[in-house]
């Protein structure tokens, strides 16, 4: 099968649209499995009771928060390299998933350290991470908005993006330093507990929920992106004068 | 090529010193800045003394981003920019010349400034010494990573904001160990490991930083 | 299974707040993703309409 087949907007508009349910439903259907487990079968945790059952959530939340940034950076990486429009949207389209889970991530995080740890904010070197990759990914998305023309904003953005992807491990070590210097707890707010099988196995399900999901609403964006760009097409035109 | 980087330094050294309201502001900002931290928190000697590392070296930083958003914007705007883009000299040259201007016209004066500013929070002179050391390892580090910002934000509306927005989490590394190693020379714990850090970050930044910022405005101009 | 009641469910042995706090605040985001993606999608199918709609005078 010829790949380029794909880049063409057209083609990978219907193909999305035919692969949008399933991933939707894998990631529905996992997400039940993972919070069942979570919940009816993973047993209390010694330290930490039941507030520990957070982890399900923080811990996905914050892998998919990396790993869609560092999917990002791949496309941006392609479109750079060999010009590809379709590389560019799906860059977009990625990113206010992974800004949402970042988001997720901080969240549970001050509600898993305030019972934990007594506070709502703890500048461990984790959640400080996290804090910046929020900031790298609102960055993203406010620089190719404020771009009008529409290939400088995707190259501009790819650019950007690049730039953080190789930044990040150096900001992330940066941050362990800084909190060992001034370490003040002798734990790392988000270290689980140790773990119990079943409850790695929950948060593996979970995760690959969330991942199911991310390519089903970053699949959904880029149809929206491709509609808007190729307004101007005949197959555009035809689609919607369809639906009219 | 050599005489080219001499040139585009020369130059932006030479338009800014015409206009030396420009700088004069940044420097101000500076000093601003780093008042109102006692006024917000308290003029405790103690307390000033843990947080003026920390404190002087966020302000360097946002005077530093201040003066960015004009890096390449005034060129830009009368069109000299495109005409420096398409000399046969490569367009990283260009972007390191003016990265280094930069530092000229902005660094250097915040590394005479802050030992002063040192003083008002009760640094001994082993960490002024620091904070000057310090920084001015950093601020170049400041200005490399700054003009991909500028570059990328050229003659956008969002502007100066913009850039912070880009910029400041590329610049927490830096922060991070700038003002650790004068905190290391406060509480005697040595400084050797942050300056390392900071160097091989300001080797990096020198290596990688005028050829993203040469492809950014590549991509803003064309 | 794990509790001897839906009350006990609830509670999360003491640490209710914080756990269906957070589990609120991830549905709520998903949800709010979810909306904003089909919104998105159908001010966009609304704009070509209008623009294919347009005829010159």
């Amino acid at each position: 099968m010829n790949l380029y087949y794909y880049a063409s907007p057209a083609t990978f508009y219907h193909l999305a649209g035919r692969l949008i349910p399933w991933f939707a439903a894998l990631a529905f259907v996992l997400t039940g499995v993972g919070l069942y487990i979570a919940f009816f079968v993973a047993p209390t945790d010694f330290q930490q009771g039941e507030g520990y059952r957070i982890i399900f959530i923080h811990v996905p939340a914050a892998w998919m928060s990396m790993f869609i940034y560092v999917v990002m950076a791949f496309w941006s990486a392609i479109g750079l390299a060999w010009n590809t429009r379709l590389s560019f949207i799906m860059a977009r389209a990625l990113a206010p998933t992974g800004a949402m889970f970042t988001f997720v991530a901080l969240w549970t995080g001050a509600f898993w350290g305030k019972p934990m740890w007594g506070a709502w904010w703890v500048w461990d070197a984790r959640l400080t991470s996290e804090l910046i990759l929020l900031f790298l990914y609102v960055g993203f998305m406010a620089l190719t908005a404020a771009i009008d023309d529409t290939r400088r904003s995707d190259r501009a953005g790819a650019l950007l993006n690049l730039v953080g992807v190789i930044n990040v491990p150096i900001i992330y070590f940066s941050v362990k330093w800084w909190n060992t210097l001034h370490q003040g707890s002798s734990v790392s707010l988000t270290r689980a507990p140790s773990m119990a099988h079943i409850m790695l196995w929950g948060m593996l399900i979970l995760a690959l929920a969330a991942w199911m999901y991310a390519i089903a609403s970053a699949l959904y964006r880029a149809r929206t992106l491709i509609l808007a760009r190729e307004r101007q097409t005949e197959w555009v035109r035809n689609l919607v004068g369809q639906s009219a | 090529m050599l005489k080219f980087l001499f040139t585009v330094i020369r130059r932006d050294v030479l338009l800014a010193a015409r206009r030396r309201g420009d700088w004069l502001t940044a420097q101000f900002f500076f000093v601003m800045v780093v008042s109102l931290f006692p006024l917000g928190i308290g003029p405790e000697p103690a307390m000033l003394r843990a947080i003026g590392s920390g404190v002087v070296w966020v302000a360097a930083l946002l005077a530093c981003l201040l003066s960015l958003s004009r890096l390449f914007a005034d060129d830009f705007r009368d069109g000299s920019l495109e005409q420096m883009l398409i000399t046969p000299y490569p367009i990283a040259l260009l972007a390191l010349g003016k990265a280094i201007a930069h530092w000229i016209i902005n660094g250097i004066p915040l590394l005479l400034i802050a030992p002063v500013l040192g003083i008002q929070f009760n640094l001994p002179a082993a960490a002024l010494w620091m904070l000057v050391l310090s920084l001015a390892i950093g601020t170049p580090i400041l200005s490399l990573l700054g003009s991909i910002g500028a570059a990328l934000t050229l003659g956008l509306r969002g502007g100066g904001v913009l850039i912070t927005l880009l910029i400041l989490p590329l610049y927490v590394p830096a922060l991070i160990f700038g003002a650790g190693a004068v905190d290391g020379a406060l509480s005697g714990t040595g400084s050797e490991a942050h300056l390392s850090l900071l160097g091989a970050f300001l080797m990096l930044a020198l290596l990688l930083s005028p050829w993203v910022s040469a492809l950014a405005l590549k991509i803003s101009v064309e | 299974m794990n509790w001897e009641s839906w009350d006990a469910f609830w509670a999360m042995g003491g640490y209710g707040l914080y756990v269906w706090g957070s589990y609120a605040m991830t549905l709520v985001c998903v949800v709010f993703e979810i909306a904003l993606l089909r919104r998105q999608r159908a001010q966009t199918l609304a704009r070509i309409k209008r623009m294919l709609q347009w005829k010159p005078e």
